[in-house]
């Protein structure tokens, strides 16, 4: 029954969704689509960061891999950006591979993890501001004229919203199969105790190998998204460590390693930061960060499993509430 | 290549690594006493560099002077942010540690960016511009300055972990902070020295930096990579191997700029870092524990 009435929901608010373009304006538009593109990539980092525990400072790497290669293939050779994007996952989940292989290979997990993946993030960053084939400091532009889906130009910002709801459906529902499946489950045993994980016969090379690829993959694919909704890509705003920064934000602040955690952080968090953006102007560039940075250590200190975390209490307050009696006799039973 | 060249590049390299020792020496202490990598160091040193600003410009001195009000004021920093902030996480995962110093890095960096704004801002002084000249090879005083006093440091701290009580308990409580507390160690208290005197070494290194460099609010990120990479390279909480490791970076840095193309010297430093931790996690000077 309750099964059925999730389904319920679910079709409900994905309706709801879908006729939002119809009653918002130009701006509240630009902030949805951010929080769903947002949203996205913190899911696809949630992968790697939550589910198997490995923390990542280096997803803009990925996110840069997947908008340089789709721009250079339609910029040069006229390629689809749907196919560049593939062509983009498939070239960020084998560097995922090797920084994982290099890494994991030699028992460097946690902070040096961490350090690993923003050295390497550092290294494509100075290469990508000397080398002037793929646009150098100068960066890359993605010319728009026309609707044409094929190439994932759009005049209207509702049709970039679409492809990006999409997106996230798409990545919902890679993280609903994580929660439920052998493989998920042994990541989440990886993360919790990595000496248990192992005696109960896990290969943790070959998890946490997956899981690097799978979340470097669809990380690769929304920086397609990304570069063809804002038209511009350079290595000071795609390589740069507060990009990977905030995505990790949204998802420590939503609930690491949950469903719904990593929607609730972007619900949060994106459109706080456009509000102060526009509240106080450009001449406060960077102001938003001051807010992330508080609420993350408000978080961290009072709430460390999130805003998920936070619902969990307050429904089992909830349940507890409701059948006092059953639980106050269980408690007496226990020894 | 010009033997000149190449000698300046090393000279040049030399005086950047005692810069890259002022910073790490604070770093490697925090880093090794409590296994908490402090990602707000960029940002304390950010901190002390505008204290070192203000201080020269209202009281129309050199910049080192200030190292009477900053050098106290950091360690009070420090040991406020301790206190309030990473005591009540040590028991949490390493993440969630880690994460609060990115928390407090972005508050203190962006919250300078308001209040200060992105411009630059650097002392003038006669000392900024002296120099020594041996033949075609340069070099600056106030760099001169800066290695010797990282030198002075990074002894000095050498010496208070060897030698004395309170280092004596700094390694007891590094080492196995249990049992350091079941031997009667004030664990507590031994963390908020450490921490206290990890960021106050930045109030050196702030007044000392301010003559060579320019301070802005990000002036903290183009540090602290280095910084971990030279932390990591020496050997967490190694004194000694962090001021090596500065020299050998800095040194690959300013060399590697003779022959490599356009401005991609930076990523040897990194590419360094990650060779290391592949074959010699312990770092370049340490020895493998546990």
């Amino acid at each position: 029954m309750t099964r059925y009435r999730n389904w319920g929901w679910a079709i409900a608010a994905l309706a709801a969704l879908a006729a939002l373009p119809a009653l918002l304006g130009g701006h509240p538009m630009h902030v949805l689509i951010q929080v769903l593109l947002f949203g996205y990539l913190t899911y696809c980092w949630n992968i790697l960061g939550g589910f198997a525990g490995q923390l990542s400072f280096g997803h803009a790497l990925f996110m840069a891999v997947g908008a340089y290669t789709s721009t250079l293939l339609l910029l040069n050779a006229g390629v689809s950006p749907w196919i560049g994007m593939l062509a983009g996952a498939t070239i960020s989940a084998a560097l995922g591979l090797f920084i994982g292989y290099l890494s994991f290979r030699y028992g460097i997990t946690g902070t040096y993890f961490a350090l690993v993946t923003l050295a390497f993030g550092e290294i494509a960053r100075i290469v990508a501001l000397n080398t002037p084939a793929i646009g150098g400091a100068l960066g890359l532009y993605i010319p728009i004229q026309y609707n044409d889906f094929w190439q994932l130009k759009f005049v209207n910002k509702s049709q970039y919203y679409y492809v990006a709801l999409g997106f996230l459906v798409l990545v919902l529902a890679v993280t609903a199969w994580l929660e439920r499946s052998v493989f998920g489950h042994r990541l989440v045993a990886i993360r919790e105790n990595e000496a248990a994980a192992q005696a109960l016969g896990i290969n943790l090379l070959r998890y946490k190998l997956l899981a690097t690829a799978l979340s470097a993959f669809l990380t690769a694919l929304g920086g397609t998204l990304y570069a063809h909704y804002v038209t511009f890509i350079d290595p000071h705003t795609l390589l740069n460590m507060n990009m990977a920064l905030e995505i990790t934000i949204y998802s420590i602040v939503g609930g690491i390693g949950t469903l719904w955690g990593p929607l609730l952080g972007s619900i949060f968090l994106v459109p706080a930061s456009e509000l102060i953006r526009a509240a106080l102007g450009h001449s406060y560039a960077g102001v938003h960060l001051v807010v992330y940075g508080a609420v993350l250590i408000g978080v961290i200190l009072f709430a460390p499993d999130g805003l998920m975390g936070l619902v969990h209490s307050i429904g089992e307050r909830r349940r507890e509430s409701k059948t006092p009696t059953v639980s106050a006799h269980a408690k007496e039973q226990s020894p | 290549m010009n033997l000149d060249l190449v000698l300046q590049a090393i000279v040049t390299g030399v005086l950047l690594g005692g810069v890259y020792c002022l910073i790490c020496v604070g770093l490697t202490l925090t880093f090794g006493v409590m296994k908490i990598i402090n990602f707000a160091h960029g940002e304390f040193l950010m901190i002390a560099m505008y204290g070192a600003y203000f201080f020269a410009q209202y009281f129309h001195t050199e910049a080192y002077a200030s190292v009477v009000l900053v050098l106290p004021g950091l360690f009070l920093l420090g040991v406020a942010v301790f206190q309030f902030l990473v005591r009540p996480v040590l028991a949490a995962k390493p993440l969630n540690q880690m994460l609060l110093l990115v928390g407090v890095s972005l508050v203190l960096q962006n919250g300078a960016l308001a209040l200060f704004s992105a411009d630059t801002r650097s002392v003038q002084s006669a000392i900024a511009y002296a120099k020594i000249e041996f033949g075609e090879v340069i070099i600056g005083i106030p760099r001169l300055i800066a290695f010797a006093v990282s030198v002075i440091i990074t002894l000095a701290l050498y010496w208070l972990l060897r030698s004395t009580e309170l280092g004596r308990r700094i390694r007891a409580a590094a080492s196995d902070r249990e049992t350091a507390a079941l031997m009667g160690i004030n664990v507590n208290r031994i963390n908020l020295l450490a921490f206290g005197i990890g960021v106050g070494c930045l109030g050196i290194a702030g007044p000392v930096m301010m003559p060579v460099f320019y301070t802005v609010p990000n002036i903290g990120s183009f540090f602290i990579l280095i910084a971990f990479v030279v932390v990591v390279l020496g050997g967490i909480g190694n004194f000694i191997g962090a001021m090596i490791a500065s020299f050998v970076v800095a040194i690959a840095e300013s060399v590697g700029a003779l022959f490599m193309p356009g401005s991609t010297a930076p990523v040897l430093p990194f590419l360094l870092f990650i060779l290391v931790l592949l074959f010699k996690p312990e770092g370049l000077f340490g020895t493998r524990s546990g």
